[in-house]
């Protein structure tokens, strides 16, 4: 077994590397496309809490003609394009900064990044012209217009050339420093674009093979069963493409933030290597309530549900024990006087930390949803966005906003606008996160339809009023937290001055000494991929053997919206 | 490969408590019954009350006590809407969609399906609480979702 010595992220005197000019503006036109969009997503989700709770402000706002085209757009832009446009611009940055050497090359990545744009200007358009109210799932028969399919592939597509831009400039490394592990930041985002690039598969077939046909009268209609099944192929993976971001930052960047050291990196990166494998072959989870997918295959994806919660065990464990080490450092005693010794005055840290504290109520209520026949109970109520906005809204996104504390002044070289707005930013972000979440849950286990307008629903049952109005008040606080997160980042690119001196990019170093070795193969990927592959094929192969040979392209395309 | 012995003794632990939740579960679904959908039939059932039709919903009692429902769901109602039985029966659903995908959700029982075009949802749940139940459509189907419900009525005996 190959094994090559600890060696710490950062030689010396090259802390100093900076990515060249290109790259760094790359960087900042995905984040910034990215959290425009998100600011669009927020405002909507603000119509939608006020909503549950009887305020119906639609008839007051432009280009949105009803709740669910408000919702469709709110899904799309705040889990599709938020996320997918700053992971591009972070994990593109991470590897070109972790591999100290210029991408290959960033004119494909300005490539990609108009490709992308061009797709996203497609679903912008289809979405605000109620031509593509389908939501994030777009289940057929319910139809779009071909230009969404056209322009969400357009988007994905866009994610595979990142890959290839990352793997390429790895391979370059790879040969001018022989022996080298990669560097942890780096090898972070190619778990993550591996990791999805083979996730991608399912939807790419269903989009480019099924739904843009059909939605152009090429193909005579669809198969529900088995666009649901290709879908989610691809759409559970996906809450791993967004969360193994946040990852990189909480396990190689944010002990170096508190003053700390990660306290394991062959644990660390062995986490990583698991979700390449584990991420894809759980899917069933979503489709308990399936008819025609057997009951035992569904209890093969919920075991494997259970065993990719064992990376983000391992994760807790790690990350805190990071932690601790910073906080010990700075002074803290006892048994959790390093915790209040963490630099929680720094947004970045604060907004990262509060993350983490909600990601693990959201990784509770996620074993409840994918417990098999517990499922029975929570599938399609409010208790399932309840769980996933303490994911992807709250680790994921308090977690990119806390990056975005200091990476976009380090990118743009400019002063961050306001510190002390980004300082109150997280908390109410946490504490309207904790109260619409809360709502959320109670008002699905009181069985309270999700992706429903409910303030307009005759059947509103009275025990739902309570929770109804903690969603609506959690929302109000969100969308303010938003908006001073959007003031400050978009005042800090236009309004604030440019600075001399370009903060460090904070890049934790293992504990040395105890750990001794690493083995090669953390560093490699291909026993990965292939477990992968084998994986896929136990745990889809039969069924989607069957749905493909019994296939009948019979049901046309709805628009009911 | 180094692992502390902390960490070694926290996923040791978390991993022990899965295995006690999929035993849970395993024992849930195998002794107390209760099941999730799996195979049932792709086309309209002929089942023991009579041949399905996807225009026309209806509720035939097969014995003292036990109920079979042709149920339809269409943007944006269910067919039938209104289900009166007594308090104590059996009731087994078989539901179709002719157009997109819906949802069946009737409030607090364990009966939660997804109504897929070209498949047949079926459950089966006993009545023993008397007093109306709400089922809803629990999955997105265009602009009037939030209208799609319905009631079983248990009627006390």
């Amino acid at each position: 077994m190959a094994a090559t010595r600890v060696a710490s992220q950062s030689v010396a005197g090259a802390d100093a590397y900076v990515p060249p000019e290109t790259e760094r503006k790359l960087s900042l036109a995905f984040i910034g496309v990215g959290f425009a969009h998100l600011l669009v997503g927020v405002l909507l989700g603000f119509l939608q809490g006020l909503e549950h709770a009887g305020i119906d402000l639609y008839a007051y706002v432009p280009l949105i003609r009803h709740y669910y085209q408000g919702l469709a757009i709110h899904g799309v832009f705040n889990v599709l394009v938020f996320t997918t446009y700053f992971i591009g611009g972070f994990l593109l940055f991470a590897v070109g900064r972790g591999l100290q050497r210029p991408l290959i090359t960033a004119g494909w990545g300005w490539a990609t990044f108009w490709l992308m744009t061009v797709g996203l200007l497609l679903v912008d358009y289809t979405l605000f012209t109620n031509q593509a109210s389908v939501l994030f799932t777009s289940y057929p028969p319910l139809q779009a217009h071909p230009l969404y399919y056209v322009g969400l592939a357009l988007i994905v597509v866009g994610t595979w050339l990142m890959t290839v831009i990352s793997v390429r400039t790895t391979l370059a490394w790879r040969r001018e420093n022989p022996g080298q592990r990669t560097p942890l930041i780096t090898f972070g985002a190619l778990v993550t674009l591996i990791m999805w690039t083979a996730a991608s598969v399912g939807i790419a077939v269903e989009f480019v093979g099924f739904l843009i046909p059909w939605s152009l009268g090429w193909l005579p209609g669809t198969d529900p069963l088995l666009m649901r099944t290709l879908f989610w192929m691809s759409g559970h993976p996906i809450v791993y493409f967004w969360l193994l971001p946040a990852y990189v930052t909480w396990y190689f960047m944010l002990p170096k933030q508190v003053g700390g050291k990660l306290f394991s990196e062959p644990l660390a990166r062995l986490a990583f290597l698991l979700f390449i494998p584990l991420s894809l072959p759980v899917g069933f989870h979503h489709q308990y309530l399936d008819p025609g997918v057997s009951e035992g295959y569904k209890a093969i994806h919920a075991f494997l549900t259970f065993a990719v919660f064992m990376p983000s065990v391992i994760t807790a464990f790690t990350v805190l024990a990071s932690l601790e080490i910073g906080g010990r450092a700075r002074g803290g005693r006892g048994l959790l006087g390093w915790v209040t010794a963490l630099p929680w005055r720094d947004p970045s840290v604060a907004a990262q930390l509060l993350g983490m504290v909600l990601f693990s109520l959201g990784g509770v209520s996620g074993l409840i949803n994918a417990s098999f026949n517990v499922n029975l109970v929570v599938h399609n109520t409010m208790f399932v966005p309840g769980h996933f906005h303490l994911t992807v809204g709250s680790a994921v996104a308090l977690s990119f906003m806390g990056v975005s504390y200091w990476l976009v002044p380090y990118l743009s070289g400019r002063k961050l606008f306001s510190e002390g707005m980004a300082r109150f930013q997280p908390w109410l972000w946490f504490v309207g996160m904790l109260i619409m979440s809360r709502g959320m849950s109670w008002m699905g286990m009181l069985g309270a339809p999700r992706r429903t307008q409910l303030g307009a629903a005759p059947y509103f049952l009275p025990e739902w009023e309570m929770p109804a109005w903690m969603t609506a008040i959690g929302g109000v606080m969100l969308t303010i937290s938003g908006l001073l997160f959007f003031i400050n980042l978009f005042a800090t690119l236009w309004a604030s001055k440019k600075v001399e001196e370009r903060g460090e990019v904070p890049l934790a170093e293992p504990v040395n000494g105890q750990l001794g070795v690493v083995p090669g193969w953390l560093d490699r990927f291909t026993p990965w991929v292939t477990a992968t592959v084998v994986l896929v094929l136990i745990a889809y192969g039969p069924t989607l053997y069957r749905l493909f040979s019994e296939m009948s392209l019979t049901f046309p395309g709805l628009r009911p919206y | 490969m180094h692992i502390d012995r902390y960490e070694r003794m926290w996923i040791t632990l978390a991993g022990v408590m899965l295995v006690i939740f999929a035993i849970a579960l395993g024992f849930s679904s195998a002794v107390l019954g209760v099941r999730l959908p799996g195979i049932d039939d792709q086309l309209l059932p002929v089942a023991a009350a009579g041949e399905h039709d996807i225009a026309e919903g209806w509720v035939r009692e097969l014995a003292p006590g036990r109920y079979e429902v042709n149920m339809r769901a269409r943007v944006w109602n269910f067919n039938p809407s209104e289900i009166r039985i007594p308090a104590g029966s059996t009731v087994t659903f078989y539901i179709h969609s002719e157009d997109i995908l819906h949802g069946f959700k009737i409030q607090d029982t364990t009966v939660s399906l997804m109504i897929i075009p070209g498949q047949t949802a079926k459950a089966t749940y006993t009545f023993d609480r008397p007093g109306e139940y709400l089922f809803v459509c629990h999955e997105y189907c265009g602009a009037g979702h939030h209208f799609m419900s319905g009631r079983v009525i248990v009627e006390e005996l």
